[in-house]
């Protein structure tokens, strides 16, 4: 396998050495020449005009997998619920499954979430398995993925997806790694090749700066991780009907899923019961801020509008608030539908975790302040000026001119 | 005494702060961007100097291991200069264009060959790839318990650890036998920075070269062919963006605000 430059085609324009991020192109004697440093990521390829660029030898063996079919969706489950990821992903997973003409499926695993996996009827579920047992109370990465690796090799779908959730970005990778096939992590787009009928899974790499399409060649399923917030869930039938007679019981032998992990704790942070991702409105503050104590005027902010407070590293780091509460490419990736964004400069690394919230609003006393550029409201101003005023006039509901 | 070997497992990236994005073309420009350890991995190393710092001298040996090319020697001469005792380099142009199964077959062939190895540390992600896949696939594929995200090593000896895991929402603390692989987070710890005497082994240091040969790697199971992910569209997500300056005295701000937020029904 090799990468090869078209010695007749290249003009040596040197566009392929501006993207490759790897510093594995020179121009040399006026043509592209490649060289060890390259880890065949195509960015050459793709934005090269003449097609003079090509990965050769690529050897494609071709495999059947006519019996691999439907699309099949991991119900994670967090203290007896579904989380709400599993719902987005099974709307998204009706989707890919009429345009391939299959069926459905989910699989829900933990103990007394019968009740709540039901719901996932209602966004367009065909099948449900359901493995309810007292031994999947607590998130034990490889009793679940046995569980899972089970199911999957049984039913054979051709896709399977899961939330991107902490609990599922360990997981998963276990469960594929096992079933010997490969997987995308952190998709935010999904799509089907109307002509090959294979998934094209599109995920942001460089910190949301470049965008991947993948593929999975060679294998069955078909998996990817998918961000929670990222598929919207959409009702298309209603809850009273009884769908118990699509829920597939499948009963495990116990004695078989003993877990080599003992889980000795589990710990509230701060007290709290804090997963800033739940939130429908994230009000962050930065190193504008100044300092801990004033994060309780954000606390008011928050709380008025029924959301829960964020921070930038730089406020993080200095100790001003918790690591849980931290959004970006070191913390948590966020899609809220209103961000306030507050004395937050707007680092490429904050920007990466909460550029897809659906409306950002940014305070800030520096103009050129570089969140400007991805929020849809400006404020140029004190936050400690700004901040109150909006309280107040959540609070007295009154105009403030 | 106890000898325990611990291997952290560390990549060469680009630095994405640097990354721009030509207005007109709307690709990357490159121009400028320095490679680096991948920030997460220092946590990583760190970890696994702390560990042995647990330990009476001799008794705990730590490794670091990169598979790149031959560049990302760079990376474990700088391991080294932080208190990582030996290095080895996975290098060779069929490991190139691994996605992360291919990469986890590779590293597992590596730490195959390394006899004792008690615990295995990745940092939680890389900056580049950004997947946090290669760790549970690894431990998967030698078939180890693997904890990610942790944030504390409460206890450890040559058998068993107690660790404690990051999750959206909580900590959970585990106890696992060895040997196992964890990644880390960043509030594990605060990573040092190089001494004089650490710069002066990292520059005498031999650092071995492993190639798909030594590994006893099959071509078609590394790289590019052994991967069953293959990137087939790479592009710049285009930048569809209109914001609107709210103009004024702060009152004026917060009340135009306001009623913008009260059109779009979000208050």
């Amino acid at each position: 396998m090799e990468i090869k430059v078209n010695e007749e085609t290249c003009t040596g324009c040197s566009l392929c050495k501006k993207v490759c991020l790897y510093d594995a192109i020179e121009i040399v004697d006026g043509k592209a020449v490649i060289n060890e440093n390259c880890i065949f990521c195509g960015a050459c390829i793709e934005v090269c005009k003449l097609n003079s660029i090509e990965i050769t030898g690529l050897k494609e063996e071709q495999k059947d997998f006519s019996d691999y079919s439907g699309v099949c969706i991991y119900l994670e489950a967090n203290g007896g619920r579904i989380a709400d990821v599993g719902f987005e992903l099974v709307s998204e997973g009706k989707r890919l499954a009429d345009q391939l003409g299959v069926k459905l499926s989910a699989v829900a695993i933990g103990s007394s979430i019968e009740k709540s996996a039901l719901e996932a009827f209602q966004y367009g579920l065909d099948r449900l398995y359901l493995i309810d047992s007292p031994v999947f109370s607590d998130n034990l990465d490889d009793i679940f993925a046995k569980a899972l690796v089970q199911v999957i090799s049984r039913y054979k779908p051709e896709i399977f997806l899961a939330g991107a959730t902490w609990f599922g970005r360990t997981l998963i990778p276990k469960v594929a790694a096992i079933l010997k096939t490969g997987l995308t992590a952190d998709c935010t787009g999904l799509a089907i090749d109307e002509e090959k009928k294979i998934l094209l899974q599109t995920r942001p790499t460089f910190g949301g700066n470049i965008l991947a399409t993948i593929i999975t060649r060679n294998a069955r399923p078909q998996m990817a991780t998918v961000r929670p917030h990222v598929m919207e869930k959409k009702k298309i039938a209603k809850g009273e009907r009884d769908y118990k007679d699509r829920i597939e019981y499948i009963k495990i032998d116990e004695s078989k899923f003993k877990s080599k992990y003992k889980l000795l704790g589990t710990e509230k942070e701060l007290n709290e019961n804090i997963n800033i991702t739940d939130y429908d409105v994230i009000v962050s503050g930065g190193r504008g801020l100044g300092g801990s104590e004033k994060f309780s005027m954000l606390k008011e902010l928050a709380g008025l509008l029924r959301g829960v407070v964020g921070a930038s590293r730089a406020a993080v780091d200095s100790g001003w608030i918790s690591y849980p509460h931290q959004v970006g490419q070191t913390g948590k990736t966020v899609n809220p539908k209103m961000y306030i964004a507050c004395g937050i400069s707007g680092a490429i690394q904050h920007l990466a975790g909460m550029q897809t919230s659906d409306i950002i609003i940014a305070i800030n006393k520096d103009p050129g302040a570089p969140i400007f550029k991805v929020a849809n409201y400006g404020i140029v101003g004190d936050i400690f000026e700004v901040v109150p005023m909006l309280i107040k006039r959540l609070k007295n509901g009154k105009s403030l001119v | 005494m106890i000898r325990i070997k611990i291997v952290v497992c560390i990549k060469q990236v680009p630095g994405t702060t640097e990354i721009k994005i030509d207005p007109e073309t709307n690709t990357l420009i490159r121009e400028g961007i320095e490679n680096i350890i991948n920030p997460f991995d220092a946590y990583a190393i760190e970890e696994g100097v702390r560990i042995r710092e647990r330990f009476n001298d001799g008794e705990v040996e730590v490794i670091a291991l990169t598979m790149g090319p031959p560049q990302s020697r760079e990376i474990l001469k700088e391991a080294i200069s932080v208190g990582v005792d030996s290095a080895i380099l996975l290098s060779d142009r069929a490991f190139a264009g691994a996605d992360t199964w291919a990469t986890s077959t590779t590293l597992a062939k590596a730490i195959n060959k390394i006899e004792d190895c008690r615990l295995i540390i990745l940092g939680k992600q890389t900056l580049d790839g950004d997947t946090g896949q290669v760790g549970p696939e690894l431990a998967q594929r030698l078939n180890i318990p693997f904890i990610g995200y942790a944030s504390s090593i409460l206890e450890i000896n040559r058998n068993k650890m107690k660790v404690k895991r990051l999750m959206e929402d909580r900590y959970e603390t585990f106890e696992i036998n060895l040997p196992a692989a964890i990644s880390v987070v960043k509030d594990i710890n605060t990573p040092r920075v190089p001494s004089l005497r650490g710069k002066m082994k990292a520059k005498s240091a031999e650092i071995p070269v492993w190639d798909a040969k030594k590994l006893e790697a099959n071509e078609d199971e590394v790289g590019l062919s052994g991967s069953y992910t293959q990137v087939v569209k790479i592009f710049t997500p285009k930048i569809k963006h209109e914001i609107k300056m709210i103009e004024g005295s702060p009152g004026e701000q917060v009340e135009q605000l306001y009623k913008e937020l009260k059109e779009l029904n979000i208050i």
